[in-house]
């Protein structure tokens, strides 16, 4: 795993938990659409923090790809549970809310779980092992 | 009203399975293409978006991730988003990690198969 890698990892992690905050918000301040009128929610995309919410959710998707083209699956899904964390942490020290012990055990958890993960290989090779000729086939040729 | 509970279970094992197979099909589609760096470092942005997109697996693994996502919004407008939400969520880090060894043959080590448990109750107790 070079730098590089644990930066796409972290673009994973960030991208995905903004993103679903920033659309969240920008869904809340524009109010419930009723499943009669469907055709609202096009206004929606007006929003610019249901704008940033899409730009960063594309960029989670690129990321995420750009992530499993090099690292297995059950690799990047837990690296990147990540960032339930950090939205976690940004509601209790930015908007102040109360986060309760069995939340902060949850947090321990994930913690906990990332770090068992990322200490291991990041990708399974299924290239077919290359076993070198026996000794005694080579001799066997020269004669 | 509120759904009964194998409705609940039904829509948990709905969103958890969809999802799962989303992410094993974009998984499986992505191994099958190759490293994206090597590629686009070699054909440009556009080339890496074709290869990728060219993909029948990769297409098939974005609509089972669609099918999921609909699945969630429609379990949460008949039943607790309270419960569907840590449940599904927490379930698929699981069953991601089972599916990963029998189709994708990944080496699901003891380590691997702790930090899935460990995430999945960490987000389960998260989301309460």
């Amino acid at each position: 795993m070079t730098f590089r890698r644990y930066l796409v990892l972290g673009a994973v992690m960030l991208t995905a938990s903004l993103g679903d905050t920033f659309l969240g918000k920008g869904m809340k301040d524009f109010g419930p659409v009723s499943v009669h009128h469907l055709g609202r929610l096009l206004y929606a995309v007006a929003n610019p923090w249901v704008i940033a919410g899409i730009l960063l959710l594309l960029g989670f998707f690129a990321s995420y790809l750009t992530a499993l083209s090099w690292a297995d699956l059950t690799f990047v899904l837990p690296s990147t549970a990540l960032g339930y964390v950090v939205v976690a942490l940004l509601s209790r020290f930015w908007l102040h809310e109360q986060i309760s012990p069995s939340r902060w055990i949850g947090i321990l958890l994930i913690v906990m779980g990332v770090g068992f993960v990322t200490l291991g290989p990041s990708y399974t090779d299924h290239a077919p092992a290359k076993v070198p000729p026996l000794p005694e086939a080579e001799e066997v040729g020269k004669r | 009203m509120m759904a009964p509970a194998w409705h609940s279970a039904l829509m948990i094992a709905t969103i958890v399975f969809t999802a799962t197979a989303g992410d094993v099909l974009t998984a499986s589609a992505m191994r099958k293409i190759g490293d994206l760096d090597l590629i686009r470092a070699e054909r440009g942005l556009v080339g890496t978006i074709y290869a990728v997109t060219g993909s029948i697996r990769f297409l098939l693994g974005v609509v089972c991730m669609a099918l999921s996502f609909f699945s969630l919004l429609f379990a949460v407008s008949n039943a607790n988003v309270s419960l569907i939400a840590p449940a599904s969520a927490s379930l698929t880090f699981v069953s991601n990690a089972v599916a990963a060894k029998f189709f994708l043959h990944e080496n699901v080590d003891r380590r691997r198969w702790l930090a899935a448990a460990f995430v999945c109750c960490g987000v389960g107790l998260m989301a309460r």
